[in-house]
């Protein structure tokens, strides 16, 4: 490549600089892109090279509860069938590796306590429009014939779907590039650029780069991101850990998750909390998660985490503990204290916006945040109110909240 | 020809083979105390005993437990390297394969499933 | 020196005076991984320098590759008749095993390497026993930790490497030795390296008829590295009668030895059962109109080796270039109370492989390997051994012409050479990572150990001469690793062995069982 784009358009200014190339990033340059915006994106790394290289590709309505990120969530599953369908008329073979299964997640309950907070927690989903329905145990055995039998109650969500998350960033990173964003990989901001109180821009390791809009989409790192800026916002890494397990010939169906993630109060603790996850892959492998630890950026696979995620496995699945586990990784979920995305413009610096601290559901809720950016940019409203996810509430940028944290986890 | 032993009276270390039997697939295979289940096998004629993803035959390879070729189940127990198996007089080898699945939703998916009116509402 | 109690009766069994006086001994617990020629030489010397050892090897019996034992079970009556240096293997092994500072761990899988945030020594996370077996957890914490995993055969893949009847060069050496068992009647060796010699002679010995030993590399070319400033190898006078040695089988069984000549295809009826021979140029490229075809059992292979360094990676050691683990004068490595020794740190054999073990075990006991003055200079020759190795035997770019698109790359999971073009023409030669999404190439089961090296140098090829522009950062061609090595992304391996479900279970919520 010989003609220096990237020269020419950092001294004209892009419309929007998005700092961050995972999954929300990538679905953001397409989405605006898309509307005829120039765009540029900047990661520091190599593209869905952070956490959106070490989740399960869940794209999920099962594990929230009513309020406005279920709403998002339902917002962004009805979306992304219809945007990988538009990537598929030009991206057919980046769309193939997105690996998109719209398999359908099933919740177990194994214990009574958790069978009626599952019970309770599904009659509030299907209020707020979530389709969901009881398993009995027949229907439940033919579905998952490999699953225990000792459940005491099982929900079905039919609309829970899973993605290859690289494969999924890739398509629309490739679709925003096709449609004139440029992409600089191995560029890291430095410091912001402000004139006359408005950011115009930043200062990265590649030179200045101007922009009419900049948008924080750096993941667990939105946090640095943002004090580098001078906007700082209270977004924190929260350690996960899967194991992959050696391939297996078909054993699990749908995506499967224990309860326990309803009944749990203390979500916000900071020491390491599990819940099963378990899904197949079409390599053959199996997915199991899920972990969560508040541990700064310490990225060492813990033993302990390792065997809290076998035991919930096996727990759903007896007949797997002799299945050999040949790799694990790890990363960070963007997290916040009040379990709520922050996504849109920063009431402290004009010119700055948010697209972040997704927790676990970075995957599902991209495009659906991806379109709400787009509709707010343009000043219009949306399905979803974008409002919910201000930055300017306490537990993102005010001392710390007196308010009580919802007690919810994300997978 | 296929992998052989060194006949025991050709051979300069001083054999004294106690013989042994493994059961492959429900067919009794000779062998002897002291080889590998990797070697039992090799000896009985079989140069592969897995067929990859793509189709390929898979046998002995890298000898040593680096290249996961040769693994099968033993006694139940899948993706064994049979190369770092000592094999036991009694031991049950049951061959994997990952030839391409004719149906890899073999259970029943409960989108598919009859009956679901309740899902599809 | 006279004293009394197990610590001097130790001392007085091993070969040699004790090196330090007893007030300057400090009473370091280091641990070993890696029962092969440098293992077990580090092993030895932290003992001689008043260590307690903890020693931890997969295999069944102590020796490594280069020594490794026929099982007991065989019970034969002369087990060290099978190669080179066994005797001394056997008593360096029993001293080991029966040393009061000692604890020897056979059959010891370690699946991680455990880092702690305020530094120090890392923790050895380990199962004892054969896989598939209730195998014992430990988890060993020592004040130093010696890494001497060791090497295994690279090859460079050609059309039907993947049939059955095509094995490493080390299958077909641990086959013949260790289990008396021959891959064929009729074998033909080859690859580079001094390293195919031991195997024809164990092929030979036990029956089989080696067809050839074929070495890629120019004649010319390896006698310049080797015959160079000769003194620089005067310690090495050990491996000079091996190579004699071996001449001398070749001559004794009527085996060719041809330069400039490789096997680069085979083909058969669901195994191997002939080989096309060529001639090859000086970049390895084969020389057209000088096929032929060659009626064989087996075929064994190996291209040099790729050094198993994923555990002192784990434990925060820093790469080469080449992808060996990076060590000072004193073998060790870039992090905390780390050393390393032996093949992970360059292609040597074995004799270096113990000279650099003895320096790592002296260094990492808190003694100082400069103090033994004979033993610095045996070091500095090994490291002239290593270099003449690599310089004498490197895998030419030419080989990448012998594989087709149909060629099977990644032999778990099926990918082809041409699948794999066709994903970074796609890509514009992005990131390791991404061709292994694209194509699952890496992802299976031996996760990258064979195919990785491969990996890299087609893809420096495709990087060379890209495909469509694209918008996305285009990586120089220096971040590229050189010919024939693995990058160190692909040798981050968190879990290092594979682990059951069940045992991951067992682990109690302090990690440990």
């Amino acid at each position: 490549m010989t003609l220096d784009t990237a020269g020419t358009s950092s001294a004209r200014g892009t419309d929007v600089l998005i700092i961050g190339g995972g999954v929300i990033g990538c679905a953001i340059a397409d989405r605006l892109a898309l509307t005829g915006a120039s765009v540029r994106l900047c990661e520091a790394g190599d593209a869905a090279s952070g956490t959106t290289a070490h989740g399960e590709g869940n794209v999920l309505v099962s594990d929230k509860g009513p309020g406005p990120e279920l709403a998002l969530a339902q917002f962004s599953r009805r979306l992304w069938p219809e945007v990988l369908a538009r990537l598929a008329e030009r991206l057919p073979e980046e769309v193939a590796v997105v690996e998109w299964e719209p398999k359908g997640g099933i919740v177990v309950a194994t214990t009574e306590a958790g069978a009626q907070a599952l019970a309770d927690f599904a009659r509030g989903q299907r209020a707020a429009g979530v389709r969901c329905e009881s398993l009995d145990a027949d229907r439940l055995a033919t579905a998952e014939p490999a699953l225990t039998r000792e459940v005491a109650a099982s929900v079905y969500y039919p609309d829970d779907a899973q993605v290859q998350p690289i494969g999924a960033a890739g398509a629309l990173l490739a679709a925003a590039a096709g449609a004139g964003a440029v992409v600089e990989t191995r560029c890291a901001v430095i410091e912001p650029l402000v004139s006359a109180g408005r950011l115009i821009g930043v200062r990265t390791t590649r030179g200045p780069r101007y922009a009419d809009i900049v948008i924080n989409a750096a993941g667990p790192w939105s946090g640095p991101v943002s004090d580098l800026l001078g906007a700082p916002i209270a977004v924190k890494p929260r350690r996960g850990d899967v194991l992959i397990t050696a391939p297996l010939p078909p054993t699990v169906f749908h995506k499967v998750y224990d309860a326990d993630y309803v009944g749990a109060v203390g979500s916000s603790d900071a020491a390491l909390q599990s819940s099963a996850v378990v899904e197949s892959t079409r390599g053959g492998p199996l997915l199991l998660g899920s972990s969560r630890r508040q541990c700064g950026f310490d990225d060492r696979i813990r033993p302990d985490s390792l065997a809290a995620i076998a035991r919930k496995a096996l727990r759903l699945y007896p007949v797997l503990a002799d299945v050999a586990v040949m790799r694990a990784y790890g990363g960070f979920r963007p997290y916040v204290d009040d379990h709520l995305p922050v996504i849109g413009p920063d009431p402290r610096l004009p010119g700055l916006w948010h697209a972040t601290g997704h927790e676990g559901a970075g995957i599902g809720l991209s495009v659906g945040t991806a379109q709400l950016v787009a509709s707010a940019l343009a000043g219009e409203t949306d399905e979803v109110d974008i409002t919910a996810f201000a930055v300017d509430r306490p537990a993102v940028i005010g001392a710390r909240s007196n308010q009580p944290t919802t007690a919810k986890a994300s997978r | 020809m296929s992998p052989s032993m060194i006949p025991p009276d050709e051979d300069g270390v001083g054999r004294a083979d106690r013989p042994l039997t493994v059961v492959v697939d429900g067919v009794e295979v000779p062998g002897v105390h002291g080889q590998t289940l990797a070697s039992v096998l090799l000896c009985d004629d079989r140069s592969h005993w897995r067929i990859a993803p793509t189709g390929g035959a898979r046998g002995v390879f890298c000898g040593i437990g680096i290249c996961f070729d040769c693994v099968a189940t033993v006694n139940g127990i899948p993706d064994i390297r049979l190369c770092r198996r000592p094999a036991r007089d009694g031991d049950t080898v049951t061959l994997q394969s990952r030839a391409p699945q004719e149906d890899r939703t073999a259970g029943l998916s409960l989108v598919q499933a009859p009956g679901t009116s309740e899902a599809e509402a | 020196m006279s004293g009394s109690g197990p610590e001097a009766a130790a001392e007085r069994n091993h070969a040699g005076p004790p090196l330090m006086p007893h007030r300057h001994r400090m009473n370091r617990h280091v641990v070993v991984i890696g029962g092969g020629p440098a293992g077990t030489a580090a092993a030895e010397a932290a003992l001689r320098h008043g260590a307690t050892v903890t020693l931890i090897d997969s295999n069944e019996a102590l020796g490594g590759q280069y020594n490794r034992r026929i099982p007991a079970a065989y019970g034969v009556r002369r087990p060290l008749d099978i190669g080179h240096g066994y005797r001394a293997a056997a008593r360096r092994a029993r001293g080991l095993v029966e040393h009061p500072r000692c604890e020897y761990l056979p059959w010891a899988a370690v699946y991680q390497i455990e880092r702690h945030l305020d530094g120090g020594c890392p923790a050895v996370r380990l199962l004892v026993g054969v896989e598939g077996d209730q195998r014992t957890h430990r988890v060993v914490q020592g004040d130093a930790l010696i890494v001497a995993t060791g090497a295994y055969d690279r090859v460079c893949p050609f059309p039907g490497w993947d049939l059955p009847g095509v094995y490493t060069a080390g299958a077909a050496q641990t086959l013949a030795k260790t289990q008396r068992v021959l891959i064929g009647r009729s074998v033909l060796l080859s690859g580079t390296g001094p390293f195919l010699l031991p195997v024809a002679q164990s092929l030979a010995a036990g029956g089989a008829r080696v067809i050839a030993v074929l070495e890629a590399n120019p004649r010319g070319e390896i006698l310049r590295h080797w015959a160079a400033r000769p003194w620089q190898l005067r310690h090495s006078a050990g491996k000079a009668k091996e190579l004699f040695e071996y001449a001398g089988c070749l001559a004794r069984y009527r085996i060719p030895l041809r330069t400039s000549a490789a096997v680069v295809a085979v083909a058969g009826e669901g195994r191997v059962q002939e080989a096309t021979v060529a001639r090859l140029d000086e970049n390895w490229t084969p020389i057209p109109g000088s096929h032929t075809t060659v009626v064989v059992d087996a075929v064994a292979v190996s291209h040099g080796f790729t050094p198993q360094h994923e555990l002192a990676v784990a434990a925060g050691a820093a790469l080469t270039a080449q992808g060996f683990v990076r060590v000072d004068e004193n073998q060790r490595t870039t992090a905390e109370s780390v050393w390393a020794a032996g093949e992970i740190t360059g292609i040597g054999g074995a004799q270096v492989a113990a000279v650099e073990g003895a320096v790592a075990g002296i260094a990492a006991a808190g003694g100082d390997p400069a103090a033994d003055r004979a033993l610095r200079a045996r070091h500095r020759t090994a490291e002239q051994f290593v270099a003449r190795l690599a310089a004498a035997h490197p895998i030419h770019p030419g080989v990448l012409t012998w594989s087709q698109a149909d060629t099977v790359v990644c032999r778990c999971e099926g990918t082809t050479r041409g699948d794999l073009t066709a994903a970074w023409a796609r890509t514009a030669g992005e990131s390791y990572r991404s061709t292994k999404l694209a194509t699952r190439a890496g992802l299976g089961p031996c996760q990258g150990r064979i195919c990785a090296a491969n990996i890299d140098a087609l893809r420096a090829q495709a990087a060379a001469h890209p495909g469509p522009a694209s918008t996305d950062d285009r990586r120089g061609a220096s971040d590229y690793t050189p010919m024939g090595l693995a990058a160190a992304s692909a040798a981050w391996r968190p879990l290092a062995a594979p682990i059951r479900l069940r045992e991951l279970a067992d682990l109690d919520s302090e990690g440990q069982s």
